[in-house]
Formats: C-alpha cells, sequence, structure tokens
C-alpha cells in the first residue's frame, strides 16, 4: 500500500472513529425521547442509516459490475464483491432491526411494507449473487456471472418497490413522526447516517483491497510454479 | 517463429503470445503460431496439454488471458461475425441434436451460416462424407463414427477457409477411424487452411504440412515436414514431452 | 434486421422441432404444473369463499414452479453434446441466441399454461372464457422467459444448476408474481378495466426492462 492510500485511509479511519462516537453521543443523550413511541424510537438512528447503506451498497456494486464487465480490470470486480457482501450484511441488519422497532410499535414482527419487502427481496437477490460467486466453476465465470446479477438484480429495485407499494402499504414515517422529524432528531439522523456511509466505504476499502491482494498472490504463486 | 514476420497477409492463422489462465491453472503459455493459407497444421501433445483450450481460442469460442490471434488478417476480437463465416470446428463432441434427424441438422446450421441454395449444398456435403443413406435418421441413431462424419459434413456446410479439427478420430473404431483419415485426405484440398489436434503420429505426419508439439501450454518442439522426413518422431515424440515434463 | 430475426426463427424452429418429436419438456411441465395446482388446492380447501382469495395464488404457483421446470431445461440441452459451441460459433450476434432460446421458452410456457388455465378455471368453477385472464398470462409469461432464459443460460454453467436457476428466478420476478396474482384477482372479480390497469402498466414495464437488460448483458454470460 503507498502512501497516498495510508494517508486516505487514516483519514477515514480517524473520520468514521469521530463520527461513530459522536453518533453513540447523540442517540443516547443528545437526542430527546420521542413523545409516542418511547424509548424503542432510538432504534430509528440505527436502522434508517444502515437501510441506506444496504441500498448504497447494491447501487455500487450495479456501477462496479458494469464498469468490470466494459473494462474488464480486476478491481471493479473486487469492488463489486466487497459491496455486497457489505450490503447483505446491512441488509441483515436491517431485516433484524426493522422487526424489533414494528414490535413494540404496532405489536406484530413483521409487516409487509414496502420498504422491508423491497429489502428482503434484495437480501434475497444478494445472496443468490454470492451462491453463484461460489458454486460457478471457476473465479473468472464467477466474477462474469456475479456482475450481471449485479446490473439485473439492482433495476429490480424499483420495480419491486413499487409493486409492493401498490400491493399493500403501511406507512411507518406518519405513525412514528406524528410531530414531525424535530432539529436534534435530524442532526442525530444525518450524523448516523454520516457515520455508517464512512464505516461502509472503509469496510469496501478493506475488503476489496483484500480480494486484490488474494488475486495478486494466486498471480505470484502461479508464476513461482512455473 | 518470432523473426521475419511478414506484414502481408499470407499467414491464414496467425497467433502471438496466447496465453490462457482457468483459475489458478495456466493452461496455455505464451504460444506463437502461424499457418500459411492452405497449410495443414497438426498439433501433438500429451493429454493436459491444452491443445483443445489452444483450438477454442483459435475458433473464437474462448478469449484467451493474454495475445492476440488473426485469421485470414482479421483480428479475431475485431469482427467476430465476419471471423466465424469463415472457420469451422469439429471438436470431440459433434454438436449435432439427437432428436432431429442429420438433414435437419443440416439445414438448422446452413441456415445459421445463411449457406446459398441449401438443399443442394446439403446434398453435396452428405455424398462428400457418404451419408446419404442416413440423411434422413435422426442424429442420436447414428453410431459414433456415422455422427463424426455427419459433424464433418455440417463444419464444412459454409465451405470454410480456415477449418480446426480436434482429435478427430478420437473414440472411433478402425473402421470409422479410415473412413475419418478419407475426409481428412481430401478436406485439405484448395486454399482452406487446417489445424488439427490428434494423437494418431502416422496421420498427423502424413497431413501435416508442418507440426508442433504442445506440452503443459507451451510449444516444445516444431518442424515442417521436410525437416521431418526420414528422421523417427515416434521418438522425437517421447524425447520431447519426457524432457517437458 | 431481417436477417437476424430469420435466424431467431431458425433457433426457435429447432427447439419446436426437437420438442415436437420428444414432447420433454411440455409434458414433464405439464404434469408437474397440474400437481401443483391439485396439491394447492387440498392445501388451501375449494370453498366459494376462498376461491376468490386463493384461487389466483395456486395458478400463479402451478404457472411460476412449472415454468422453472421449463427453463431449466432450455439450455441444459444446448449445453449436452457442446452443443452451445456450435450456436456459439455461429456468425451471429448473441442476442440472436439469446431471443430464439427467448422465444422457445414463451412458447413452451404458454402451451402448459394454454393447457393448465383451463383445468384450472373448471377446478374452481369459474368461467372458461376469460379473454382478459389471457392478457394477463402473456404478459407475465413475457417477463418470466425474459428473465429465465438469461439466467438459465448462467445457471448451466454453475455447480448445483438444478437449484441455482430457482434461486436467481423467484426474487427477480417477484413484481411479476404480484402483479399476475393481483390482476387475475380482479379478473375473476370481474372487476373494471381500470382495476387491473396498473398491473398490467408494472407487467408491461418490467418485460420491457427486463427483455432489453438481459439482450445487452446476454453475451457476457454466454461467453467464454
Amino acid at each position: 500500500m503507498n502512501g497516498k492510500h495510508a494517508l486516505r485511509n487514516g483519514i477515514l479511519w480517524g473520520l468514521g472513529f469521530a463520527l461513530m462516537i459522536a453518533a453513540l453521543y447523540m442517540v443516547f443523550i443528545y437526542v430527546p425521547t420521542e413523545k409516542h413511541t418511547g424509548i424503542i424510537q432510538r432504534i430509528f438512528y440505527f436502522h434508517v442509516p444502515v437501510a441506506w447503506v444496504s441500498f448504497l451498497a447494491f447501487f455500487i456494486t450495479f456501477i462496479s459490475s458494469i464498469l468490470y464487465l466494459w473494462k474488464r480490470q480486476t478491481k471493479w470486480d473486487a469492488i463489486a464483491c466487497a459491496s455486497v457482501e457489505v450490503g447483505v450484511i446491512f441488509t441483515t441488519l436491517v431485516l433484524i432491526t426493522g422487526p424489533i422497532w414494528a414490535k413494540p410499535v404496532w405489536g406484530i414482527w413483521w409487516t409487509w411494507d414496502a420498504r422491508l419487502t423491497t429489502s428482503l427481496v434484495l437480501w434475497l437477490i444478494y445472496i443468490a449473487y454470492l451462491l453463484v460467486r461460489s458454486l460457478a466453476t471457476e473465479p473468472a465465470k464467477g466474477a462474469r456471472y456475479s456482475a450481471v446479477i449485479g446490473i439485473v438484480g439492482f433495476i429490480d429495485v424499483p420495480i419491486v418497490f413499487l409493486t409492493v407499494n401498490m400491493w399493500r402499504t403501511q406507512h411507518p414515517t406518519t405513525i412514528i413522526f406524528e410531530g414531525g422529524l424535530t432539529t436534534p432528531m435530524l442532526m442525530t439522523l444525518l450524523v448516523c447516517i454520516a457515520a455508517f456511509t464512512v464505516l461502509y466505504v472503509l469496510l469496501v476499502i478493506q475488503s476489496s483491497g483484500l480480494k486484490t491482494m488474494e488475486a495478486e498472490i494466486r498471480r505470484l504463486r502461479i508464476i513461482k510454479a512455473e | 517463429m518470432d523473426k521475419d514476420i511478414p506484414t502481408s497477409s499470407t499467414w491464414a492463422v496467425e497467433a502471438r503470445g496466447i496465453e490462457k489462465t482457468f483459475g489458478e491453472m495456466r493452461a496455455l503459455r505464451g504460444i506463437d503460431l502461424t499457418v500459411s493459407r492452405g497449410e495443414c497444421l497438426v498439433i501433438f501433445g500429451p493429454n493436459g496439454a491444452g491443445k483443445t483450450t489452444l483450438l477454442k481460442i483459435l475458433s473464437t469460442l474462448i478469449k484467451p488471458s493474454a495475445g492476440s490471434v488473426r485469421l485470414d488478417d482479421i483480428d479475431i476480437r475485431d469482427k467476430p461475425a465476419q471471423i466465424r463465416r469463415r472457420i469451422s470446428l469439429v471438436g470431440n463432441q459433434t454438436f449435432l441434436y439427437d432428436n432431429l434427424t442429420v438433414f435437419e441438422n443440416l439445414k438448422f446450421y446452413g441456415k445459421m451460416y445463411d449457406v446459398a441454395d441449401l438443399e443442394k449444398r446439403i446434398r453435396e456435403v452428405v455424398s462428400w462424407v457418404q451419408l446419404e443413406s442416413r440423411l434422413h435418421d435422426r442424429a442420436g441413431t447414428l453410431s459414433r463414427g456415422l455422427q463424426q462424419r455427419a459433424s464433418f459434413a455440417r463444419a464444412v456446410l459454409h465451405d470454410p477457409s480456415i477449418l480446426f479439427l480436434d482429435e478427430p478420430d478420437v473414440g472411433l473404431d478402425p473402421h470409422a477411424s479410415a473412413m475419418v483419415s478419407e475426409i481428412l485426405e481430401s478436406i485439405n484440398s484448395g486454399s482452406r487452411t487446417v489445424v488439427m489436434t490428434t494423437h494418431n503420429l502416422e496421420q498427423g505426419l502424413e497431413l501435416g504440412d508442418s507440426i508442433i508439439i504442445l506440452d503443459r501450454g507451451r510449444v516444445i518442439y516444431e518442424a515442417s515436414r521436410q525437416e521431418l522426413s526420414g528422421a523417427d518422431f515416434r521418438q522425437i515424440y517421447n524425447q520431447y514431452t519426457e524432457t517437458g515434463r | 434486421m431481417n436477417k437476424a430475426f430469420t435466424k431467431i426463427f431458425t433457433i426457435f424452429w429447432k427447439d419446436m422441432l426437437t420438442e415436437f418429436r420428444t414432447r420433454e419438456i411440455i409434458i414433464s411441465v405439464l404434469v408437474f404444473a397440474l400437481l401443483v395446482l391439485v396439491i394447492f388446492s387440498f392445501a388451501f380447501g375449494t370453498g366459494a369463499d376462498m376461491t376468490e382469495m386463493t384461487a389466483p395464488g395456486i395458478l400463479w404457483v402451478a404457472l411460476t414452479f412449472g415454468g422453472i421446470i421449463g427453463l431449466t431445461r432450455t439450455f441444459a440441452v444446448e449445453k449436452e453434446n457442446s452443443r452451445l459451441e456450435g450456436l456459439m460459433l455461429c456468425p451471429v450476434d448473441r442476442a440472436v441466441i439469446y431471443w430464439g432460446k427467448l422465444a422457445g421458452s414463451f412458447t413452451f410456457m404458454l402451451a402448459v399454461a394454454v393447457v393448465v388455465t383451463p383445468i384450472f378455471l373448471a377446478l374452481f368453477n369459474l368461467p372458461i372464457f376469460l379473454p382478459r385472464l389471457a392478457l394477463v398470462i402473456v404478459l407475465a409469461l413475457i417477463g418470466f422467459a425474459s428473465v429465465g432464459t438469461l439466467f438459465s443460460a448462467l445457471a448451466v454453467n454453475t455447480r448445483a444448476r438444478d437449484i441455482m436457476l430457482p434461486i436467481l428466478f423467484l426474487p427477480v420476478v417477484v413484481p411479476v408474481i404480484v402483479s399476475a396474482v393481483k390482476a387475475t384477482v380482479t379478473v375473476l372479480a370481474g372487476a373494471p378495466w381500470g382495476d387491473m390497469l396498473t398491473w398490467l402498466q408494472i407487467m408491461i414495464a418490467f418485460d420491457i426492462i427486463y427483455l432489453v437488460a438481459a439482450t445487452l448483458v446476454f453475451e457476457f454470460v454466454v461467453e467464454e
């Protein structure tokens, strides 16, 4: 890793750490408890940023997949795959925190709300993405196939969202924020979103860097075996 | 082979620095080869030497990890459709549909290649491989030898200028193999270029204008027919594939 | 363009001819779809009050799962005897191969639907002749075939190829399944056209988007 990368990563780590501490402080101490739903509403500051990051992750995969098929550079494949891995973990967190929030508020674990259902469908699509990668008959094919899934899977997002919205709709925002989003709440949310976005960027940089290195090691090992 | 590369289009097949890696396996490690128009190149080599991979790369089926291929002086990356119209491949598999008759199979492939006056052309190629009597039998009911002949008929249907043959007589009984030899002798006629892999040393020496031995993804020996005349090729083959190990 | 169309038809006709000889795909898909229909009817009951709610779901589960069985075969056939290599050697754009195989898959699924749907309607004592339902079926099956043909080509090159197709296919076609079921509900309830318009629009949008996207990415799935 060269100096430029080290400096960039150092800044990102510092920024991420500061933002996370700030986020924790704001969520647990600074922001007032929401009147109607009580303490459980604080999960919102975790749930929303995590959901945002998972969509961002799959969007980055979509772009990187197009770039990979176009340019055929390993780094785009590494970024696409790393982003899916982070995205799947974050989507899993969305699917866990959603019901934790829903149970005390609506009295039910699961609701076929458009956002939650879209997350579920996305989770299934990207699990398939990772499966295809591991079950492809050779790594180059796995990279190409998963890029195809990264593209056709992502263009499904708006269609799924629209369809589920038409199919069955519950509006969590209006139920939770009868008084609207107050300034401290908004500030906390924004800091949390920033913190998780930086975390996402760091994870993708680490994971894709690792993948690139693994590919390099494989290449060197082949040369050495000559 | 690297010296005196002519810039004119005398080569029907020209491959430079072909490499192919499957995962951690390097199937081909820098292959350079050229075949003049109308000549026959025979590729020998033990199993796993990369012969089939090389033919698939030359015939546009697999993209090489590195290197370039020019067929009839056209880079195969530039105009794949134009290239594919000029080439053909007879592989270990026949590409035939078992539940269609030989005629229907040929008609299908002929249409895919826009062969003009197709029915007449089908009669021509079928009589060439002597398959007239089985023309309307389903391909799946034919013996391996007859299927291979049908596969030859399929391959020359669009009159390709370059023909790739991947072990065309593998798995055939002596009689069927003799039939294939006959076909092979007439296939190289005129200006058609042939690139063929085989384990059959005698046949390969007879047909080949030049010969290469491939081992573990490299060309380890190459010679023209003149250079080989009188030499004991079996001894050369054993010696080179041994030292290549 | 005209030439491309001829070749699409050539591939399509080759599949029809093969299928006509063996009836391997249509018969197996048909029997499977009918079994799903019957089993689900047992599972949910067929009381008059249930019909309206569950019947459309049962029809679409049968057509979806039957469709997967057929789609699995689409490229498995080409993989045998390395026929896909023969196709890839042909001087045609890879999109032509996609459309040829797509036309075949769609026709097989449609043929199965043409038999299964009247049987379904009869089993639930519904009117047999429903032109609006035919429209819903055609739109949904185009969506299935567009995604399914792409993923079928992808799945044959993976280990566990039989399970890979449904795992890939089902989440992506969720919008089609939801829309088809909802549109079928409105048809069976005899609701006016306006009620099903949204669902038809979603399916049309899905079909167009996926036909275009799959045409563009298909070559990356079949190339080596």
